[in-house]
């Protein structure tokens, strides 16, 4: 083990790739529980062998927070896994989240050295498997370290949401000797990552810790707080906050407009997710939140909200789901992993197919929906080839329950109650892309209420970049350059 | 955790409980309600608030189900587990004449801080309020505090007039009253027959929606309504909305969708806690 580093690349490229071992597909679909069990310490050290440790190291330029990745995985290879995680911790307060969430094969997996020398990606160095490995080593293993806080510097810090953006601000900031509070509408902290992800792709526990974490640390949380209506934001300046981070996401369901979208058993899927997750109804009647008992369901969209739907669908014992998307698999917006392990569980899919109406029994429960075929033309602005409707191609898809999973627009209840902050005409909120500001002074923003529904790091790394951005205004009280706020 | 200060049973099977909450208390106004969790696995329901001062709201609760049942065994001392508000958009209150308000069976309660703020600024208020029988007409004395004229309804004539609220509002149009705006929440059968007599006569008419909600902030689209053909949410674009754009059949339709699980979950609490009857097989 000790002499890896003496191992020759031609001979490190024989490594094989670890397997993560998973839930068999069977016995999964009839459980919540998490589908990857995890890496070995054994397998965690063979894999992170497979990394060549580059010198100009591409996986780090892939990284939007930019983890020193080798490093890391030199550890890892060295069996030091309290220094591996301290290393990527430097740059990703969330590892243990990051590492079972992030779109690895978009990012620092898609340019390792490795993955282009085996031409392909099933091959390249599991990076994420070893970020999420390092990261549970760490949790099973000990309580985490508190890091020295400096002195109180007598400022106070608003959070608003206690989604990855928020959580990532508040621990950057109480490490600075600021005092934090974080205001979240809900009962429970983590937004999407507690309300949206299922608890088999990341358990809610993993995040709970992380927030306990961040209590220990001195950050105050105040739920049932819906900034906007229990207080605005400069109700919360009059109050004496210093400065205010807005990152309440893209919670805002879009539907489809079609006939037939509001019948009974039609649900947006944040409505679906949320029962299940958030409000536990797959535990109905042990919790008190119930769903729709379904025998067959549609999810329209392909990305992963919509996979994770379909996912949830089939575990809470539908006999047949079917995803319905008006493009192909090559233009899926959602990770390779989920697309796979949804069809590993049974999960149909009708690609080149678009709904155009919902149809309702006498009681007003969905019978069914009319489905239309499409095909690929011109590649339109996204750099994605347009579908097109093929006239006459309608038939009907026996289905008793609809899931919308069609994106989210950014919430509006911020910008609505607060006029000097500008927005896109989306609705998302205008930051200066170097700090984060928005156009009303000391109010900085950042995650999907700025990108639109996007992922968990790039709220992270906006999170990052607020708090220096954040640090250096409550010096210096300088707000020029900012985008002009609305007259 | 949100401490009950009061709770006081005001008819049968309906409590009015006074919270402390102090963040919703000064940010409310007349129309809002909010989202509590009475235990900390219960799920989130929504409450009009009924009134309240600087400190305390409160709310009146009809038990349908086990959440409700929950709050009703719940004691002076004890307290909710999450109370979150005040949600949704306050009640346009304008001086414009004489206003009928009329409220039904537990709509009451919600109905009782928009006569007040719509007398507060000079109107002339009417209140009808409906009942099925004497015993279960909650808050009348409130509203006649609040109210230039009260005419109670009960349907089987135990109290007051005999008949529903929509006789009473006919009888108050034939009278000659010019009557500028109609404010009707209560049962959505009830708002939907009072938007019947008044459309005809176009007399603005408020209705407030109690459908199902879960975060009450449009994350989850689960409270959305109809309205002029168009998808409203009733947590962010409510819950009031002029109740003849508003289909009720729809909405009644989705009000409905879980009946048959509460009712599961309302006996089995029954049965696991209270090892008495519940008051329907009492009744028997
Ligand atoms: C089902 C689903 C699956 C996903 N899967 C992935 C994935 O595999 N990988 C990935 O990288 N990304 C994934 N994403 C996207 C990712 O979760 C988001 O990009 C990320 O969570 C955005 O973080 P955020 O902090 O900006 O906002 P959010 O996580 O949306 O958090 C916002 C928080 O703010 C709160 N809030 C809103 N308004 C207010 C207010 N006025 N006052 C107080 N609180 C408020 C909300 O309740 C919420 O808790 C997924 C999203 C969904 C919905
Ligand atoms: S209750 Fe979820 S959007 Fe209204």
């Amino acid at each position: 083990m000790s002499n890896w580093r003496e191992v020759k690349t031609k001979d490190r490229l024989k490594i094989p790739a670890q397997k993560m071992k998973e839930q068999a597909p069977e016995a999964r679909v009839r459980n919540m529980q998490e589908v990857p069990l995890g890496f070995t310490p054994e397998q965690a050290i063979q894999e992170a062998q497979r990394c060549l440790q580059c010198n100009n190291a591409k996986c780090i330029e892939g990284c939007p927070v930019g983890i020193e990745i080798p490093r890391f995985l030199a550890a890892v290879a060295d069996g030091d896994f309290a220094k591996a995680v301290a290393v990527v911790k430097e740059t990703n307060l969330l590892p243990a989240i990051c590492g079972r969430v992030c779109p690895q094969e978009e990012q620092c997996q898609v340019v390792c050295t490795v993955t282009k020398a085996l031409k392909s990606i099933e091959n390249s160095v599991g990076i994420g498997k070893l970020e999420r490995f390092v990261a549970d080593y760490e949790r099973i293993h000990g309580q985490a370290v508190l890091p020295p806080i400096p002195p109180p510097t007598g400022k106070r810090i608003g959070v608003v949401g206690s989604g990855p953006a928020g959580l990532t601000v508040a621990g950057d900031l109480i490490k600075l000797g600021h005092a934090v509070t974080v205001f979240e509408a809900l009962h429970r902290p983590g937004g999407v990552l507690v309300y949206g992800i299922p608890e088999f792709r990341l358990p809610k526990e993993i995040v709970y810790k992380e927030v306990e974490y961040l209590h220990r640390l001195g950050v105050e949380f105040r739920y049932n707080f819906v900034v906007g209506k229990t207080l605005t934001i400069e109700q919360l300046f009059a109050d004496g906050y210093n400065a205010i981070f807005v990152g309440t996401g893209a919670g805002l369901p879009k539907f489809m407009n079609i006939p037939g979208e509001n019948l009974c058993s039609v649900y947006s899927a944040n409505e679906y997710l949320t029962r299940s997750n958030l409000m536990r109804a797959f535990d109905f009647p042990l919790s008190d939140t119930p769903l729709k008992a379904s025998k067959k369901v549609a999810v329209v969209g392909g990305g992963n909200v919509a996979m994770d739907s379909a996912r949830t669908a089939m575990r809470l014992g539908a006999e047949a789901v079917y995803i319905v998307y008006r493009r192909s698999e090559k233009e899926m917006p959602a990770r390779l992993e989920e697309i796979h392990h949804a069809k590993e569980e049974g999960v149909i899919f009708h690609l080149l197919q678009n709904p155009t109406k919902i149809v309702g029994d006498d009681k007003g429960w969905v019978a069914g929906m009319e489905v239309q075929r499409m095909e690929l033309g011109e590649a339109d602005s996204s750099g994605r080839r347009r579908p097109i409707p093929m006239k006459g191609s309608e038939y009907f898809l026996d289905v008793d329950t609809v899931i919308i999973a069609i994106g989210n627009d950014p919430n509006p209840l911020i910008p609505q109650t607060t006029s000097k902050i500008r927005t896109t005409k989306w609705g998302n909120i205008v930051v200066d892309p170097q700090t984060q500001r928005t156009s009303m002074k000391g109010v900085f923003a950042g995650g999907d209420i700025v990108l639109g529904a996007a992922t968990v790091i790039l709220a992270m790394g906006e999170g990052r970049r607020a708090v220096k951005a954040i640090t250096k205004y409550l010096q210096d009280d300088d707000w020029t350059g900012t985008p002009e706020p609305i007259v | 955790m949100y401490e009950i200060l009061r709770k006081e049973d005001i008819a049968p099977r309906v409590c009015k409980y006074v919270v402390r909450a102090p963040a919703v208390a000064r940010a409310r106004k007349a129309g809002q309600f909010v989202i509590i969790r009475p235990k900390n696995d219960s799920e989130r329901i929504p409450l009009t608030i009924a009134d309240g001062d600087e400190e305390t709201i409160t709310l009146v609760v009809q038990e349908v189900g086990k959440t409700t049942a929950i709050m009703a065994d719940l004691k002076e001392g004890d307290s909710l587990s999450d109370v979150c508000g005040p949600l949704g958009k306050p009640t346009h209150i304008e001086k414009v004449g004489t206003v009928v308000i009329i409220g039904g069976g537990i709509g009451i309660a919600p109905a009782h801080p928009i006569a007040q703020a719509m007398k507060v600024i000079g109107n002339r208020v009417l209140t009808i309020l409906g009942a099925r029988s004497q015993d279960l007409l909650i808050m009348e004395e409130e509203m006649r505090r609040a109210s230039d004229e009260v005419i109670i309804m009960t349907d089987d004539g135990s109290y007051g007039k005999k008949g529903f609220v929509t006789h009473a509002l006919q009888d108050l149009i034939n009278a000659g009253n010019e009557i500028r705006q109609v404010v009707a929440i209560g049962p959505a059968i009830m708002m939907k027959m009072v938007c019947k007599v008044t459309l005809p006569l176009h007399i603005p008419t408020l209705v407030s929606l109690n459908t199902i909600m879960i975060d009450g902030t449009g994350m989850c689209g689960g409270c959305r309504v109809t309205v002029d053909g168009k998808t409203q949410f009733v947590c962010v674009d409510g819950p009031e909305f002029d109740g003849h754009q508003v289909d009720f059949d729809l909405m009644m339709r989705r009000q409905a969708m879980y009946l048959e699980q509460e009712r599961l979950s309302y006996d089995s609490y029954v049965q696991k806690h209270r090892c008495k009857l519940t008051p329907e097989a009492e009744a028997l």
